[in-house]
């Protein structure tokens, strides 16, 4: 068994109420951090800890509290990124439903690490129940006097409340999220500045994604570098997990970074291996935006070394032969699954998810959606694959915001790995009108139509 | 601070962007500009035509930047180095852009009263193909009436926002902006509703393309076939300056603008009532001709220069033309080989 | 999206008006339009979940700001409905982990259970399926919302008991 410090409790009776969550040993990071640390010892903890942002950039969660404005004077805010919608990504669901105080408690502490009165917990509006889960947790949490005015005795105030959200995908990028929190449309904005100078109502702004957020009593109650010690290099600690698609058992996991892909995929105490057994063809790591790999490079790196659940071995080999460990959203497919149709699939999520704002994204995710579809549906063209990298190529590094990375990288990737499918869905559209074409014949079976023949 | 666009360099206030700076340079590294205006605020940054290669970030941190940066959002540093022109990859990311802007864009130019002075056209003619690879359906949206002024096509517009931020930072009463989103987003009222703010009208001025028109020029002229003059009147609407252009046909003022620089930018902001109801000659003290930049297709028009009558002789041509296709289809001098002689008088089927 | 011209009756009963006065004041003084999305989720629950441009021009009203703010907004989010919709809208997820699992199936036979075609509601207003974007319940596939709420590990059995459900008045919508 690895080490669990997010999920330790979830199996506790009632840990989600205040009662048994506080009789748990919750909210003592809250404690120690006011009554013996001071903000920016608190900051530092967390940078020691390694701790990298759970939300899908990975960017170190202390460096980036670390810069914000405290010179101006102007009021400071946490939000945290409870927006959850990347496909394949539920973990935060599953921690605000299950532990909504965990939450709260590092809110709290990391308010105070930021020295922000005022914090936000900023969540996607589909999950309407988990939100009254949260607004009810505060409640609590602020008549046990661990919110308001003089927490403690410390002279410290804080007032965190939930923000809910109104369906958009976009609202998960911080600036968009910022903007949506100002009741406006989720419109990313043009960085710099960086929310950190400039962020909710001009004010500075830290935004941080739940995981991130919950790890923080943690790091508190123990040490940084006691959670430095869990994982491998710059992949510290551990990991939330989501996986999807054809494995046995789906869910949430908490792994130690560092566990190797295999283990995850195989092993009873995570997903047990495939649904009925079948083969394995391609997986995600990281969430729909993140390219896919084939069955080759799921196991083993392009060198040959084991792969391994971290930030680094995910992204071994760049998007050649690599891949992204992204928001942990792991998703898992079968030889029943065709690949351009899960390509389109993506490509309709990120045409339906595009602000509209910048030319590239707006216009160019729409485009791809089109072609895709033309594919899958049996109107293709031998030119369209072609066409297909073109596209992503222009929406790719020439946006505003990262949305047309995300659009265009799960379409690189499956024409980089998976070429020969698209090839046999232009050249036997009569083979692909059923939408579950490969369920009775799957890919491997009529790949020899579209192999390349020498002769 | 010093920074230097494709090998030119130039003094600069701090706060300066790149592209303010490559517009004073002026020349063939100004980056095109579809969103950005610089009169206002927040604007740009949007339509990535302006995108530029940043090969030294500056002096302090020389560090070539990874991404290409849009010009008119990204201030100047001390020592900063750009490739604007000069960058293959920069000329690749412009075609991109002109790419993404025309697939949805109705091939209308023939009934766009912008047509002659639109962005978009003068962005497809540098750095558009010919051809396009787009061939799904265009998007459209309804028809929307926004009033007895200004002409809403919205199956033109490039969503710029320009005419949303006329509408806040002119204006106390906004009542358009932008619904929907993704590829569906438009600008409307939603409500269908007049447009009337007396410094509306502006929003035509600032739109890139022909998706804001002026209803009272509406299908009058081509713009190359007006006079463009500058003139003034005394001006009574607060905060308008009175200082127009207006566009002349014989002695008839058809249309009144904004005086618009070499960017398309215009140099005041004007009323309604000097744009669409001062059209009598008596109305305006006229200064002179408006200059245009040396390229402008309103220059065709000029003042001076002579036209020779074209004479079209219609029929004749056309038998002259299908005497030459004639000619060209049976190619009698090239003579035809045994196989060719038997395909052709017996088939090949 | 063409605004349809339905009247819609609308009622700020006090307790919404109390709930919405707590939510302006989650903000600080001169941002309640930080209020605005909240807001539009309370009004629109009250109101057969779906916003006139009455209804919105009263929230704008509310939140002294102007009415296309509202819009806008409104527009932008799918959450919100600008017209009547059908009383227990079943919004299926369609994104990838949900089709891996066969949900696409599983609304095609939804919809020929309840004779409708996807976005268009029964003839009784009572119910309407939808496709959506990945609504976050991937490991909990096929699944779908039904107001307020998610009904995950769907099959044919547990839709045909939902709609027995919804009939029998025994499903709550909305978490007050």
């Amino acid at each position: 068994m690895s080490q669990k410090i997010l999920l330790d409790k979830i199996n506790v009776p009632g840990i989600k109420t205040y009662e048994v969550y506080r009789r748990e040993g919750g909210y003592a990071s809250v404690e120690k951090a006011i009554k013996t640390l001071t903000p920016d010892e608190v900051v530092e903890e967390v940078k020691t800890s390694g701790l990298r942002g759970r939300g899908g950039a990975g960017f170190p969660a202390g460096m980036k509290w670390s810069f914000i404005d405290k010179k101006s004077g102007k009021p400071r805010h946490l939000v945290c990124n409870a927006d959850e919608s990347e496909p394949g990504t539920f973990k935060d669901r599953f921690l605000m439903e299950h532990l909504p105080h965990l939450l709260i408690e590092g809110m709290i502490t990391s308010s105070y690490a930021l020295g922000a009165n005022l914090s936000y917990i900023y969540i996607r509006g589909e999950y309407m129940w988990v939100y009254k889960i949260l607004e009810r947790a505060i409640a609590e949490a602020k008549a046990a006097g661990w919110l308001g005015k003089n927490i403690l005795g410390s002279g410290y105030d804080l007032e965190l409340y939930v923000q809910i959200g109104g369906g958009a995908y976009i609202c998960g990028e911080e600036t968009a999220l910022i903007e949506s929190l100002e009741g406006k449309r989720g419109n990313p904005r043009i960085k710099p500045p960086f929310p950190a100078i400039s962020g909710l109502w001009s004010n500075p702004t830290v935004v941080n994604n739940v995981e991130t957020i919950a790890a923080v009593p943690w790091i508190i109650n123990n040490s940084g570098a006691d959670y430095a010690k869990i994982g491998i290099g710059r992949s510290t600690g551990t990991k939330l997990i989501s996986a999807s698609g054809h494995v046995k058992n789906q869910g949430v996991y908490e792994i130690e970074l560092g566990l190797s892909v295999y283990e995850f995929m195989n092993s009873d105490e995570y997903l047990g291996g495939m649904i009925d057994s079948r083969p394995l063809k391609a997986f995600v790591p990281g969430g729909s935006s993140v390219p896919v790999l084939p069955a080759n490079l799921i196991y083993k790196t392009a060198n040959g070394d084991d792969r391994l659940m971290t930030y680094e071995s995910l992204s071994d080999g760049g998007f050649a032969t690599g891949s992204m460990l992204g928001s942990g959203g792991f998703i898992v497919y079968n030889d029943t699954a065709c690949i351009v149709r899960n390509t389109w699939n993506f490509a309709r999520f990120y045409a339906h998810e595009s602000c509209g704002q910048c030319s590239p994204c707006r216009e160019g995710t729409g485009w791809l959606e089109k072609v895709l579809w033309r594919i899958e549906n049996g109107q293709g063209r031998e030119e369209d694959i072609d066409l297909l990298w073109s596209i992503q190529s222009k929406i790719e590094g020439n946006t505003i915001c990262p949305l047309g990375d995300a659009a265009a990288w799960p379409v690189a990737a499956a024409i980089r790995h998976f070429r020969d499918e698209f090839e046999y869905h232009v050249r036997f559209p009569e083979k692909i009108k059923n939408r579950e074409h490969f369920v009775a014949e799957p890919f491997e079976k009529v790949k020899h139509l579209v192999s390349k023949q020498t002769v | 601070m010093k920074v230097t666009i494709d090998g030119q360099s130039i003094d600069v206030e701090p706060g300066t962007t790149i592209l303010q700076a490559a517009r004073m340079i002026g020349g063939e590294s100004v980056p095109p500009a579809m969103c950005y205006y610089t009169k206002l605020k927040g604007s740009g940054g949007k339509c990535r035509c302006c995108l530029v290669e940043v090969a030294k970030g500056s002096d302090n941190d020389p560090r070539p930047m990874p991404k290409l940066m849009a010009s008119c959002v990204t201030g100047c540093q001390d020592g900063m180095e750009i490739n604007s022109t000069a960058s293959e990859r920069v000329q690749d990311a412009r075609k991109s852009v002109t790419e993404f802007l025309l697939i949805n864009h109705p091939l209308d130019c023939p009934v766009c009263d912008q047509a002659g002075e639109c962005d978009l056209q003068n962005l497809s003619f540098k750095h558009g193909k010919s051809q396009t690879r787009y061939i799904e359906k265009k998007r459209t949206f309804e028809p929307e009436d926004i009033g007895p002024n200004i002409q809403l096509h919205m199956n033109r517009c490039i969503l710029c926002y320009r005419c949303v931020m006329v509408a806040d930072q002119l204006t106390d009463d906004r009542v358009h902006g932008v619904m929907d989103r993704g590829d569906h987003s438009n600008i409307s009222t939603c409500i269908s509703k007049a447009i009337t703010n007396e410094f509306s009208g502006n929003m035509i001025d600032v739109c890139p393309v022909g998706a804001l028109t002026d209803k009272t020029f509406r299908f009058k002229s081509r713009v190359w076939f007006n006079k463009p003059f500058d003139a003034h009147r005394e001006c009574t609407t607060p905060g308008c300056c009175g200082k127009t252009t207006v566009w002349m046909f014989g002695n008839e003022i058809q249309r009144v603008t904004g005086r618009k620089d070499e960017f398309h930018e215009v140099d005041n902001f004007i009323c309604n009532t000097c744009r669409f109801d001062k059209k009598e000659v008596s109305d305006w003290t006229i200064e002179g001709p408006r200059k245009f930049e040396k390229f402008s297709v309103i220059n065709q028009n000029n003042y001076t220069r002579e036209l020779d009558t074209v004479i079209i002789e219609t029929e004749k041509g056309i038998l002259k033309g299908r005497d030459q296709d004639r000619k060209k289809i049976s190619m009698p001098q090239v003579p035809l080989s045994e196989t060719e002689k038997e395909v052709f008088t017996e088939g090949n089927i | 999206m063409k605004v349809l011209d339905i009247k819609q009756e609308i009622n700020m009963t006090e307790s919404l008006m109390t709930r919405i006065n707590e939510l302006i004041s989650h903000y600080p003084e001169g941002k309640q339009k930080s209020a605005l999305l909240p807001v539009l989720h309370e009004v629109q629950d009250a109101h057969n979940d779906w916003l006139s441009i009455e209804l919105q021009d009263k929230v704008a009203e509310i939140l002294s700001i102007k009415p296309v703010e509202v819009y806008e907004v409104v527009s932008f989010y799918t959450m919100f409905n600008r017209q009547p919709i059908g009383k227990y809208m079943f919004e299926f997820c369609t994104t990838s982990p949900c089709c891996l699992n066969g949900v696409e199936n599983l609304m095609d036979y939804t919809c020929d259970k309840l004779g409708v075609k996807v976005g268009e509601p029964t003839p009784d207003g009572m119910f309407e399926v939808r496709g959506v974007q990945c609504l976050g319940a991937c490991g909990y596939a096929p699944m779908m919302q039904l107001g307020d709420f998610y009904q995950e590990h769907l099959t044919k059995e547990k839709i045909d008991q939902l709609i027995v459900d919804c009939r029998d008045n025994k499903i709550t919508l909305h978490d007050k």
